[in-house]
């Protein structure tokens, strides 16, 4: 991947007392996919706003192509923006919509005649699939229709970065599915940088080339999508990306980690000698043996069928654990688990050490709940907004 | 329970509506009556049509009102539109005291409206050395539909997407050409809809003019309140006669075009679902 | 430039001549013509006391009536299919697009000793009524000005009335009438303020009602008021005084009101 393209150095960004960013330092190479992942108000939006020119930081640098760029107003930068439920022109047409930026352009002296905004309109509305829509309301298009719309308005200004705030958030699933490849296609038929923040984790995974979790104003891990999932740095990235078992252990050597009572071999080391950490088991790495052979021994309290695998909840001495299997196991049987040593992933303890990763309350629906989130987000953007 | 209402409903709403149009329809009937009377028929005629044309007094009333009201309505609109904007880009904490003070005007008696004006441009007025007149008319008329407009324009801003503006910047337009771009052409539906209430009030008005024109400017409330005091005139009839028509002209046009456009958007959408 | 500036011209706008004319009604109602401290013109309200009372009691009588005949007309039209309330609601708010001064004219020509209502009674055979130049003319004036400013907040509200809430309540085993008296009524409520804010502020200070259908032989706060500054008693600093006192028992009134209302709204659980 290429040279750095778009750089935050120590933005920080406050308002009314709230830190909403807190010492954010992050790097976007050129061409790549970024994506900017975390659940409602960590701070994705504001982020994906400081790099639009919308927002400007409480203190700290924004560059681009290495020239400082804070004070260069939204329609100066060569940054182009889907916003979240799109923002179209409701008093203009399709073509209108997707024409605006380039009549603007005319406007400003660089002269782009008639018959280009017309063929460039045209290619755009080729590209999104919406070819024979170009004198239509945009009220009276479904809600994929309307975010074609909002991509092909942002891609033909020819952006060296296209932003994308929660840009599928309010699709159905289906729809999601197909505009996720639909973007990567684009992207690469455009060749352009793309920053893309949501709330949803798989569709993080699925698209990126690196991932950028954010909690709280903070930027909690940057990496690529198997990193992040195979290497959490803390209870927080590994209980947001995925489903995870996070319980205490302790270092007894390199290599070796004790949970309940019990020694397991793992891959990780250069921890102090007894000193407690955060374990991470991933539900599908955990292996179900008969009771007397585990290293453990637990009773199924709970069974969920998925369709490829049963997702059962296990007692381990009162602490609860997800377990993905393709055996049936009935509520009530005395199952014994085994662990492989990369199934196992040490992490040092940090704020959110014992917050995260005990499925005593798991339920079926916990995924949904998590979606319900988002409306919160766009409120406290919007705050952010009208006061910038 | 969405049943329909009774019969024993219909016909109350009904006598409702008669007690609302009854007077109406006597002052109508009455503006033909070849005499005086209010209550005795004697025979048809134009003459108070014509006597009412004749009399250079009330149509002198009638293009005060329609200047001031088109004037105030105009001003008012440009003002309040801006203002509305400006309220809504605020802070709770500065809009909210501020919306409040924009409020007084409509929730105030008109009595203690026009008076209280009437007592400021009379001391504005013998410092700076102006009488009440036009001026002052229009002022008031002004101060008293901005307020409506600013709450006809409000909801529109709400309804806004809150990109909207940041995406207009996104895509070239600095942040006045946005709003003249964009924000203006999308609430314009509560612009034109505060422009025909204001002009409506200001056309109307009878107690705030009364205290702010002084004893030379005359709009026609005015004129009427003057001939209902002095004696029996059924030029009046004839004037109400003239305004009711002129209404109901005026609601046919716009509900009849409200219905076509209403037919054309559910055609739109069924060919698009279709 | 931020947008808020936008609102910086009418701002200065509302200092002068919104909020500068409520200072100076409050000054004048305090100082004496050369400017001293008094409380004289306040002190003097106890001699209009019967008019502020007459005043109150004609606008306490008008919207009361109003609610009693209007909500009915707003409930039985919610249920009319759609086309018809929406001509039922033209048919209502067109006379409020004539001058009230002509609506109220129309009443003299009715009430009036020789008018409309009496040539019909003695046709009838029946006494002659002495209806203009009394409060009831003036209550009469005043309804019938005012009416739709109760009708269409209360019909507002009721038709936004989520219709499967009647279903839920009738589901939940409520006739008709308790439907109404448990779910329609209450959430009406808001618009019967507002409609009562309408009716009542305008009614306490009418001075054209009372001039015309009461003859000078109802004297209300308006008229009171109208004397002081464009009348025969030339005194805008008494004037002052009295629209002072009656603003602020309408202010006390209107927050009672309100009060009232979140209550009951919070009764509902709305």
């Amino acid at each position: 991947m290429a040279k750095e393209l778009i750089r935050l150095s120590g933005c920080n960004v406050a308002f009314d007392g709230d830190i909403i960013l807190d010492n954010i330092n992050l790097c976007v190479k050129d061409k790549e996919f970024l994506t900017l992942l975390g659940p409602s108000g960590c701070g994705k939006t504001t982020t994906l706003r400081i790099i639009g020119g919308f927002l400007k930081p409480d203190s700290g640098d924004v560059y681009f192509d290495k020239v400082r760029i804070n004070d260069v107003p939204p329609h100066k930068r060569l940054v182009n923006t889907i916003f979240q439920k799109y923002a179209l022109f409701t008093h203009l047409n399709v073509f209108e919509n997707v024409a605006f930026g380039l009549r603007l352009a005319r406007t400003q002296n660089k002269k782009i005649d008639k018959h280009e905004i017309s063929r460039r309109v045209f290619e755009m509305l080729d590209l999104v699939s919406l070819k024979g829509f170009e004198k239509r309301d945009v009220a009276s298009l479904s809600g994929g229709q309307q975010q074609r719309v909002a991509i092909a308005r942002a891609l033909v200004n020819k952006p060296k970065v296209l932003l994308l705030d929660e840009p599928l958030g309010a699709l159905d699933m289906r729809l999601r599915k197909d505009m996720q490849n639909e973007l990567k296609q684009i992207r690469q038929a455009m060749g352009i940088t793309f920053i893309y923040v949501t709330h949803d984790q798989e569709e993080a995974l699925a698209m990126s080339d690196s991932v950028v979790v954010m909690e709280g104003g903070v930027i909690q891990q940057v990496g690529t999508p198997e990193d992040i999932y195979n290497e959490p740095s803390n209870a927080f990235v590994a209980d947001f990306i995925g489903e995870s078992n996070i319980v205490d252990g302790i270092m007894r050597s390199d290599g070796v980690v004790e949970i309940f009572g019990r020694k397991f071999k793992c891959l990780d080391g250069g921890f102090d000698p007894l000193e407690p950490v955060d374990v991470v088991i991933r539900p599908e790495d955990i292996d179900i043996v008969s009771s007397g052979k585990g290293k453990l021994t637990g009773t199924v309290t709970g069974v969920t069928f998925r369709g490829v695998m049963y997702d059962i909840i296990v007692d381990f001495h009162g602490f609860k654990w997800l377990i993905q299997t393709t055996d049936l196991c009935p509520v009530g049987t005395e199952i014994g688990i085994q662990i492989d040593p990369d199934g196992i992933h040490i992490m040092k303890k940090s704020r959110f050490s014992g917050m995260y990763g005990d499925y005593s309350s798991y339920s079926a629906e916990y995924d949904d709940i998590g979606d319900a989130e988002l409306e919160h987000e766009t409120d406290d953007k919007d705050s952010i907004t009208r006061n910038a | 329970m969405t049943r329909k209402p009774g019969l024993f409903g219909r016909v109350y709403n009904g006598l409702i509506l008669l007690f609302l149009y009854a007077p109406i329809f006597v002052l109508i009937v009455f503006s033909f009556n070849s005499t005086k009377s209010r209550s005795v028929w004697s025979g048809f005629t134009f003459d108070w049509y014509r006597s009412l044309i004749q009399d250079s007094s009330i149509m002198n009333a009638f293009y005060t009102t329609i200047i001031i009201a088109l004037l105030s309505a105009v001003i008012a609109t440009v003002a309040g539109t801006f203002a509305a904007v400006g309220f809504y880009n605020m802070r709770r904490r500065w809009r909210t005291p501020l919306m409040h003070i924009n409020n007084i005007p409509m929730m105030n008696a008109d009595i203690v409206t026009g008076v209280s004006l009437a007592l400021l441009f009379v001391s504005l007025g013998s410092a700076l050395r102006f009488n009440l007149g036009f001026g002052t008319l229009l002022i008031a008329h002004i101060t008293f539909n901005i307020p409506y407009v600013v709450l006809s324009v409000m909801p529109k801003l709400r309804q806004l997407d809150s990109n909207l503006v940041d995406a207009a910047c996104d895509l070239g337009c600095t942040w006045l050409k946005a709003f003249w771009k964009v924000v203006v052409p999308e609430i314009m539906p509560g612009i034109i809809n505060g422009l025909i209430i204001a002009f409506t009030l200001s056309v109307d008005d009878f107690v705030i003019s009364y205290f702010t024109a002084g004893g030379n400017v005359m709009t026609l409330p005015m004129k009427i309140f003057a001939m209902t005091r002095r004696r029996i005139s059924p030029e009046i009839n004839a004037l109400s006669t003239i305004l009711f028509l002129t209404v109901l002209i005026l609601l046919i046009v716009i509900n009849v075009r409200e219905a076509k456009q209403e037919e054309k958007q559910k055609e739109k959408l069924r060919r698009s679902q279709g | 430039m931020k947008p808020k500036y936008l609102a910086i011209p009418y701002i200065v706008w509302m200092g002068i001549f919104v909020a500068a004319p409520v200072l100076i009604v409050v000054f004048y109602a305090f100082t004496t013509a050369d400017g001293g401290l008094t409380l004289s013109n306040i002190s003097e309200m106890g001699r209009f006391l019967p008019i502020f009372v007459r005043s109150f009691e004609l606008a306490f009588v008008s919207t009361i009536i109003c609610i009693v005949i209007g909500y009915p007309v707003a409930y039985i039209l919610s249920r009319e299919g759609a086309r018809v309330q929406r001509l039922i609601i033209m048919l209502i708010m067109l006379p409020m697009w004539m001058n009230f001064l002509l609506r109220t004219y129309a009443w003299m020509s009715i009430l009036e000793n020789t008018g409309l209502l009496n040539s019909l009674l003695t046709a009838l055979g029946l006494p002659a009524l002495q209806i203009i130049n009394t409060p009831s003319a003036v209550v009469i004036g005043m309804v019938y000005n005012f009416l739709p400013f109760m009708i269409l907040p209360i019909y507002s509200v009721i038709v936004k009335i989520d219709k499967s809430l009647y279903e839920a309540a009738q589901d939940l085993g409520a006739d008709t009438v308790s439907v109404f008296r448990k779910v329609v009524f209450p959430i009406s409520l808001p618009g019967v303020l507002s409609g009562v804010m309408m009716v009542f502020v305008p009614a306490v200070s009418t001075f054209v009602i009372s001039q015309l259908l009461g003859g000078g032989m109802v004297m209300m706060l308006g008229d009171l008021i109208d004397m002081q500054f464009l009348g025969s008693a030339y005194n805008p600093r008494l004037g002052s005084a009295i629209a002072l006192v009656m603003m602020i028992i309408v202010i006390l009134f209107m927050y009672v009101m309100n009060r009232f209302g979140e209550g009951e709204e919070k009764a509902v659980g709305l």
